[in-house]
């Protein structure tokens, strides 16, 4: 099972290192990441993998959700099938 | 591989676009619980098998990031189970306490279908429904008063103009909300997952999850890109969008049934407004170019978003079902509200626009004088057009006890609020009063 995480926001530094120390925290691999700057706005998208997940999904957003809040950021974790469903044929 | 501009979209569509999914539906049979003792056994079966539904909902929302708006269970037409000596009541009210207890915002079913004729026990149900409405929160109610295949019950047509007066009246202390849950049917389909009209028909299975996927505001906004264009381009982009919104539905739809442990029984890709800005299906017509929804045009443009939905929506799933299209709920979106606030948008074009759209005069507040006979007549119409065209269309008026035309009624939540319009002053007693049937119509010589 894989899902998106998007981190959007101002840039500052450390914005990758803290949601990567999250992620490894609860053992998810990192299989994919991109980032950018979108109109001034610091936007990040990842792909992970949860197959060795060593919590609930849930509790992993809402760690992220406080480490949004905690760096002023918005960070989201969706099950990457929906984005298929959506954009693939 | 990831693709940014994707994935940015969807969080888009979801964030700002007020994309959603607006219900998880779970149909629940109820013929096992004929007979006497209905009500208890109906309350048992219902809570059993909808335990998890509320939260198998909430979970899928947080893992999918997808916002669920509600969840709803439909069950069987409560008039084919009611015992000969069980009182309705009893059951809308075991129905009501089932809700609660499974956390479901809206419970649908409590029916009776009497296109070509009624039973006993039909006729026992539906001069039950505004006790059952007043005495409940969360029970909805519809009559099926007309099909394709059996003509126009005008009795039942007769009938249902008492009974909406009725229920008005013994829910005067809330503006005649428990009208708000009634609905008149011509041609009800069995799998309809969106309420006030759910409930589970009899061809159905012991239990299915059926979704209904909704997204004005992603159709509107996907149209704002090409101002200006024919109306080839419109349909394309509209018939994309759809696509899009109904694999989402899709996903969900089989995610809830494998965790449910319920059959998958449909996709229903409805554009229902609600009364937020920028989720309302009058703004995607007039972003097709009318000044205002209701003026020469509407239909036209309400007929290629209804056509394109859908054919978005069939390639999307194999499961497409329910009422899927455009409703046109008055009071439910701000387009509308503000087109009939201006006197625009009329009763009469409201009638012309469900010969086009998935359903019929939906949410629409009328004075608390109206008549009953009144009533009848435009569900005489509305019915006459779902019979003739092979369409689904129905009737869901509020007459508003102690208000009249111009004075604003307020619903609260999902059911918004309108001004209430004007109907025809003439009186249709005569016409109403001779009952009987007015016979199916030919199927050749179409013209």
């Amino acid at each position: 099972m894989k899902a998106i995480i998007t981190v959007l926001g101002t840039d500052k530094p450390g914005i990758i290192a803290e949601t990567s120390a999250c992620l490894y925290c609860y053992n998810l691999n990192i299989l994919d990441i991109t980032q950018t700057i979108l109109s001034g706005y610091f936007t990040m998208v990842m792909m992970v993998d949860l197959s060795g997940m060593t919590c609930r999904f849930d509790e992993i957003i809402d760690e992220l959700t406080r480490l949004g809040e905690r760096l002023g950021l918005e960070i989201r974790m969706q099950r990457s099938e929906i984005f298929d469903a959506m954009h693939r044929l | 591989m990831l693709n940014t501009s994707e994935i940015l979209a969807t969080i888009d569509m979801i964030k700002e676009q007020k994309l959603d999914i607006r219900t998880i539906t779970m149909g629940v049979s109820l013929l096992e619980c004929a007979g006497e003792g209905a009500a208890e056994k109906i309350y048992d079966l219902v809570t059993r098998r909808a335990e998890r539904l509320v939260t198998v909902g909430e979970e899928i929302e947080r893992e999918f990031g997808i916002p669920i708006v509600n969840k709803r269970i439909s069950v069987t037409p409560v008039a084919l189970v009611l015992g000969e000596a069980e009182d309705p009541v009893r059951i809308a009210l075991a129905l009501d306490r089932a809700a609660d207890a499974t956390g479901v915002n809206f419970i649908g079913g409590y029916s009776a279908l009497v296109q070509k004729s009624a039973t006993r026990g039909d006729l026992r149900l539906i001069r039950s429904i505004p006790e059952a409405l007043s005495r409940t929160e969360k029970v909805c109610s519809s009559v099926n008063v007309a099909s394709t295949r059996a003509g126009v019950n005008m009795d039942a047509v007769k009938l249902m103009g008492e009974i909406i007066v009725e229920t008005a009246r013994l829910t005067a202390d809330r503006d005649g909300l428990g009208c708000a849950k009634l609905v008149a049917f011509a041609n009800a389909v069995e799998d309809n997952p969106f309420m006030a009209g759910a409930f589970h028909g009899v061809g159905e299975g012991d239990t299915a999850v059926n979704v209904g996927v909704s997204g004005p505001g992603v159709v509107k906004r996907a149209l704002e890109a090409h101002r200006g264009e024919p109306f080839d381009v419109v349909a394309e982009t509209i018939k994309k969008t759809a696509f899009r919104i109904t694999r989402m539905g899709q996903l969900v739809a089989m995610e809830a049934s494998k965790r449910l442990k319920a059959p998958f029984g449909i996709v229903d890709l409805s554009l229902a407004p609600t009364p937020a800005m920028g989720d309302s299906v009058a703004h995607i017509l007039e972003e097709m170019g009318l000044e205002r929804c209701g003026q020469h045009g509407t239909t036209a443009a309400l007929m290629l978003l209804n056509d394109a939905v859908k054919k978005g929506g069939v390639m999307a799933s194999s499961s497409v079902g329910g009422l899927s299209g455009a409703f046109i709920p008055l009071s439910e979106d701000i387009g509308m509200i503000d087109a009939a606030r201006t006197g625009t948008l009329t009763l009469d074009k409201l009638e012309a626009m469900t010969c086009v759209c998935s359903v019929g005069l939906d949410m629409i507040a009328v004075p608390g004088d109206t008549p009953a006979a009144t009533l009848s007549a435009i569900l005489a119409d509305e019915a006459a057009i779902g019979v003739v065209n092979q369409k689904t269309t129905a009737v869901r008026l509020i007459p508003v006890p102690g208000k009249g035309v111009g004075e604003w009624v307020e619903f609260g939540g999902l059911l918004g609020r309108a001004p209430i319009i004007s109907v025809h002053p003439e009186s249709a007693a005569s016409f109403i009063a001779r009952g009987g049937r007015i016979p199916a119509p030919i199927n050749s010589l179409r013209n």
